[in-house]
């Protein structure tokens, strides 16, 4: 990641599909893994931890949406619901068979992959605009069935309390465990989606997006890999609806709304499409930004505005400034963020002599 | 006529009045993509945007067809500029670019728009009185007598534009085929824009007439959500298309609200439709009047 080659000399695909492209990358790897699990826990303030696990959760979802999106090139409008599936699955599991996280999440991430292949069967059949309405139908049933059926919502404001996960009788309970927690999936997600593309499903992921006819002359059989992408892509998204909920101590239909549909796009958009490096920095981008407004307005703002307007003001912005960027990464530099980190490393590879 | 019949008649009037308004919007909808291939996300957020200009408009004491001028003129200025700094790029590009750049033309009209024209709900009163109009044995509330009658009176206008008009003609040689229509001279650019005009007159009337009946905030965005109902079961490119579908949209969703909302506790009027559209994706994804040309694996 942070090392410097002195020039590129694969001789083989597999040294061009290897995750350690050079010895040294081991000990970046390392180092990483240092700061995150002994460094940051021991410096950083709760607060900063918390967003940190924010973050944690966000890479989760959007690495799930990134494999649909970016390297199948399947279009979902509909992540937010599928993490209100694994949501609500966990939460129910939790409190009325009382079982433990290491059961409910996989649970719950399995649930959302069954509904997410039944919300993604019409792909078969359409693609590009005709998936995306049929997904935002997705969403909007999947979100009305959750608000309307008592059994899965646990009625009062369709919201069900959820203990904290708790491991051989360690309860995570405060920020600095729960980082713990959700570094662990958080790290889980990223090397099982790095191992996932550049393996046979991987490749023909990327095929099925790139010529689809192609792909399909050459033996990839279209209809299972793009269930298989919905799939996985909601497995994840799942599990990232659980991580919401045990972070939370909550499961509730207005954190996963058409909105975080949206949002968990716009992560995938500005960091890169078909990315895992990217989909890191957008999820990182897109969960500081409204925290960034926040603290901006909260100092700023409160010279314009009056405090009960506030929030109001922050929402508005929020979504404007998603919006914008989504249109600007979409038109300036459509491989995102991670494009300009690549763009920044090969300056710096060969640097200082740039010719 | 015996209770059973009357209240299914209401039922079936209401839905259809509100369905003619669902089709007004689809229609802005449907002009864009049969001329241009741009699938526009933020239809509903163009609709609210109409009505945030019309009731910022009153709010300056203007008479209302000062009023409704302003947001015509408003919303061609903006359709337009909307089609040269964000459509224009992305031509060529694949249409998935194309749909996530109109959600985020939505996110940001619904986020900015509230912030510059006002985030309270407010009133848009048009001048047609409360009183119920009766029509057989059931009765209708004016406003949706005036939003269905506004929506007929476009739907007649631009069948009148695409048969007759010249500029209609070459509009549906664009929507037909790009290229020859360059050939014939036609300049393919200028149609583009002039779509995106026009769905922005349709979304201007129907800011208008939805923010009168719902009231005006950024909830009146989420009207376009029903939008893909209609536009789906019409046939995406059919002119005629958004108005059947959207009389069988409101009918259904009246229906299904008058019949079904005792049993299951309300909220089948948000549900049936999508239900529906999800039925004629699977069975027949052109629509009833689409034309039959689809993109498959």
């Amino acid at each position: 990641m942070f090392h410097r080659e002195s020039g590129v000399f694969k001789t083989s695909y597999g040294a061009d599909m290897a995750l350690y492209p050079l010895p040294i990358a081991k000990w970046t790897v390392v180092i990483l893994a240092l700061i995150f699990v002994v460094i940051v826990p021991l410096t950083v303030h709760e607060y900063y931890l918390s967003i940190l696990n924010l973050i944690f959760i966000a890479i989760v979802g959007a690495l799930g949406l990134n494999i649909l999106v970016g390297y199948t090139g399947q279009i979902s409008i509909g992540h937010g619901a599928f993490m209100s599936v694994g949501a609500y699955t966990a939460a129910n599991l939790a409190v009325k068979l009382g079982l433990p996280f290491w059961l409910t999440l996989p649970a719950g991430g399995l649930m959302a992959a069954l509904i997410g292949v039944i919300v993604g069967m019409p792909s078969l059949r359409i693609k590009g605009l005709y998936l995306a309405i049929a997904t935002l139908a997705g969403q909007l049933i999947i979100e009305w069935t959750i608000n309307h059926v008592p059994a899965i919502s646990g009625g009062a404001q369709a919201s069900i309390e959820v203990g904290r996960p708790n491991l051989f009788g360690f309860t995570f309970n405060t920020q600095g465990r729960l980082y713990f927690f959700l570094l662990f999936f958080a790290v889980v997600a990223i090397v099982a989606t790095l191992n996932l593309v550049r393996s046979r499903i991987g490749r023909a992921f990327v095929a099925v997006r790139d010529q689809d006819i192609a792909a399909e002359i050459i033996g990839i059989n279209i209809y299972r890999y793009k269930l298989l992408a919905f799939a996985i892509s909601s497995f994840y998204a799942g599990v990232c609806g659980v991580l919401y909920t045990y972070y939370f101590g909550i499961a509730n239909y207005e954190q996963f709304q058409l909105i975080v549909s949206i949002d968990y796009l716009a992560m995938i958009i500005i960091g890169g499409l078909g990315s895992v490096l990217g989909t890191i920095f957008g999820a990182i981008f897109v969960t500081l930004l409204p925290i960034v407004i926040r603290i901006f307005m909260e100092n700023v703002g409160s010279l314009f505005f009056t405090t009960a307007e506030m929030a109001n003001v922050i929402s508005g912005l929020r979504l404007g400034v998603f919006g914008g960027l989504i249109i600007f990464f979409l038109i300036v530099e459509p491989e995102g963020l991670n494009r300009l980190w690549r763009n920044i490393r090969s300056y710096f590879r060969v640097w200082p002599f740039s010719y | 006529m015996s209770e059973d019949l009357e209240f299914a008649f209401a039922l079936v009037l209401s839905g259809a009045s509100i369905g003619l308004m669902y089709s007004l919007i689809a229609l802005g909808f449907v002009l864009v993509y049969k001329a241009t291939d741009a699938i526009n996300f933020a239809q509903g957020e163009f609709v609210m945007l109409a009505g945030l200009i019309v009731v910022t408009a009153l709010g300056f004491e203007a008479p209302l067809i000062a009023a409704v001028v302003v947001v015509v003129l408003a919303m061609i200025g903006f359709s337009f500029g909307l089609e040269k700094v964000v459509l224009r790029p992305l031509l060529g590009r694949p249409v998935v670019a194309v749909i996530m750049a109109t959600i985020g033309v939505a996110a940001v009209l619904r986020g900015w728009g509230p912030l510059i024209f006002g985030i309270e709900t407010r009133n848009l009163p048009l001048p047609i009185g409360d009183e119920p109009i009766a029509i057989g044995p059931a009765s209708l509330p004016p406003i949706q007598v005036v939003g269905a009658a506004v929506a007929l009176l476009f739907f007649v206008v631009f069948n009148w534009f695409f048969k007759k008009s010249r500029m209609g003609v070459a509009m549906r040689a664009v929507a037909d085929n790009q290229q020859v229509a360059q050939a014939m001279g036609i300049n393919v650019e200028r149609y583009f824009a002039l779509a995106w005009a026009m769905a922005g007159i349709v979304s201007a009337l129907g800011g208008v007439v939805w923010g009168s009946m719902l009231g005006v905030d950024v909830q009146l965005a989420l009207v376009g959500l029903k939008v893909f109902p209609v536009v789906i079961l019409g046939g995406l490119d059919s002119i005629g298309g958004a108005l059947v579908g959207g009389l069988i949209i409101g009918i259904v969703e009246s229906l299904a609200a008058g019949y079904l909302d005792p049993y299951v506790g309300g909220g089948t009027k948000d549900f049936a439709p999508y239900v529906l559209m999800i039925l004629v994706l699977m069975v027949r994804p052109y629509g009833i009047f689409g034309r039959r040309q689809i993109e498959r694996v």
